[in-house]
């Protein structure tokens, strides 16, 4: 039982796994740009949750709902004013840009927060749990984040396959050339693919903030999380990113089952056998 | 006043000359072929009327109205769209979703996606399947949907029988009679001469960038064509009986 236990818990996990590594993907997919402050801006999410709370004592619901479209904006704002210029120069100037990015980030959260580790306290709701049977008992965090998780994906699922727009951005990311001569302004279509990216990033953020504590240097360690949910399910596939973060979170689930130690290697070593012996993923070819 | 006019454009490609002082006036409903030999420069001409490549100098008129520094995506909606060298599928998207991108823009016309599904009677049937799935003769048909759902004012087709059957070439042109009876202009580059000649108004040969010969396909003869293609003794421009 205890296994299945671990099961269900490393499946609740890894739709946040899912919904963190979304935005990476979808960046990738569409702009080939790899965002290597992706997991700092899901500690800058928690962070500026944590200076909401205290500063205006609002409940952590309503920052939920503030600091999500904040994201987008930010996010698309980010894409048309610091990433657009550096696509022109290629792969390795995107890549520099949010390396740097990431440093500019980190050192921000320092100066203002202190290197202070901290949690996002959401009471009771972020301990409570309820008892399925004796030995398995399901916490509503995990639950809650497990089905905004799968609220999100489907959302942009639907976006991506039901709207003009999101059509546009499966076609942009398919040949933007092409993309462009049907009338896509790209930049436009980059920023609402970031938007989207910074969007999710912010929910997974805020509710890695409320599991587990953060500090402004984390970012990083959490972003190794969203390569491997993403390497594993399938490059630029939806629901490859879905399926990885599921084997990430149960993986590591069952690792630590077995041995508390071995949570984080037990994911980095079926991120590895996925890489030596199905190197395009679980789930291969660019649908979404 | 004509549809389009173009005077005196000059396009590199790198250092090269691509297109060489070209110049071309095209009048609503007509159809007008470029010819040339590969590197004559007529690919690059059609991608800077679409807005994919810049021009140097010169300038191109649209319904009387500047568009030579106009953006690729702002042209489609000016009522300009390509059919691209190579078909240029979406290829994770569905037939129909390929269709559907022309629409994007939703500039208003006569052509909707029934109508293109008219044109093309086989596609109805297969427009859930993907894309890349289709041989290159279906392919450059869903192409030319796609550009039709534009509801263009003027068509541009690049390449149209590249890698593709002589068959497949002639059953695809025999749809263009159809386009061009429904208001829209087309202004096609063909490798291929003979089927150049005949679905064309007019022709224009270019050579090394340059326009060596034009004129109506009846008044040219083989020899002219031929010579101007290759460019052989060719000095100044002829003009066939205009």
């Amino acid at each position: 039982m205890d296994f299945l236990n671990a099961l269900i818990q490393g499946l609740l996990i890894g739709g946040l796994y899912a919904l963190f590594a979304t935005g990476l993907s979808l960046m990738f997919g569409v702009m080939r740009i790899v965002n290597l402050a992706h997991g700092d801006l899901a500690v800058v999410a928690s962070f500026l949750a944590l200076a909401l709370i205290s500063g205006t004592g609002l409940p952590l619901w309503i920052v939920l709902l503030v600091t999500v479209p904040l994201f987008a904006l930010l996010g698309y704002l980010t894409q048309r004013v610091l990433l657009q210029k550096s696509l022109r120069s290629g792969p390795p100037a995107t890549l520099l840009v949010t390396f740097g990015l990431s440093i500019v980030l980190q050192n921000v959260l320092l100066e203002t927060f202190s290197a202070d580790t901290r949690t996002l306290d959401g009471g009771s709701f972020a301990t409570g749990s309820f008892e399925i049977t004796d030995s398995i008992s399901i916490g509503y965090l995990s639950l809650t984040t497990f089905v905004l998780a799968a609220l999100a994906l489907t959302g942009i699922q639907l976006f991506l396959s039901r709207t003009g727009l999101g059509r546009m951005l499966r076609a942009s990311s398919d040949d933007p050339e092409t993309a462009n001569l049907v009338g896509g302004d790209s930049r436009h279509i980059y920023g609402i693919a970031t938007a989207i990216a910074f969007a999710t990033v912010a929910l997974a953020g805020l509710m890695f903030a409320m599991r587990s504590s953060f500090d402004p240097s984390i970012g990083p360690s959490r972003l190794i999380f969203a390569f491997e949910a993403v390497v594993i399910g399938g490059l630029g596939s939806l629901w490859g990113t879905l399926l990885g973060g599921m084997i990430l979170g149960v993986t590591q689930s069952i690792g630590s089952e077995i041995d508390p130690a071995l949570t984080l290697l037990a994911g980095h070593l079926i991120f590895l056998a996925v890489l030596a012996f199905r190197p395009q993923g679980l789930i291969a070819g660019r649908k979404a | 006043m004509s549809l389009l006019s173009i005077q005196d454009l000059t396009v590199h490609h790198g250092q090269l000359r691509a297109v060489d002082g070209f110049s071309l006036d095209l009048d609503k409903g007509e159809v007008l072929a470029v010819i040339g030999a590969n590197g004559a420069g007529k690919s690059t001409l059609l991608r800077a009327l679409a807005g994919l490549d810049r021009p140097t100098s010169g300038c191109i008129r649209l319904h009387d109205r500047d568009i030579t520094r106009m953006p690729a995506h702002r042209r489609l909606s000016a009522g300009v769209a390509l059919v691209p060298e190579g078909r240029r599928m979406f290829r994770s998207l569905t037939v129909e979703e390929n269709l559907l991108t022309g629409a994007y823009r939703k500039r208003p016309g006569p052509w909707t996606l029934e109508r293109v599904y008219e044109l093309f009677g086989w596609m109805a049937d297969r427009r859930r399947q993907n894309a890349s799935q289709l041989s290159g003769g279906e392919q450059q048909s869903v192409a030319i949907g796609r550009a039709l759902l534009s509801n263009p004012d003027l068509l541009l087709i690049d390449e149209l029988s590249l890698g593709l059957a002589p068959v497949v070439v002639r059953r695809i042109y025999e749809v263009l009679p159809g386009i061009v009876g429904s208001g829209t202009t087309a202004l096609i580059v063909e490798q291929d001469v003979s089927q150049a000649m005949r679905v064309a108004d007019r022709v224009h040969c270019l050579l090394e960038g340059r326009s060596v010969l034009r004129g109506r396909p009846r008044d040219l003869s083989a020899e002219q064509v031929e010579h101007a293609y290759f460019g052989i003794g060719i000095g100044d421009v002829r003009e066939g009986q205009d």
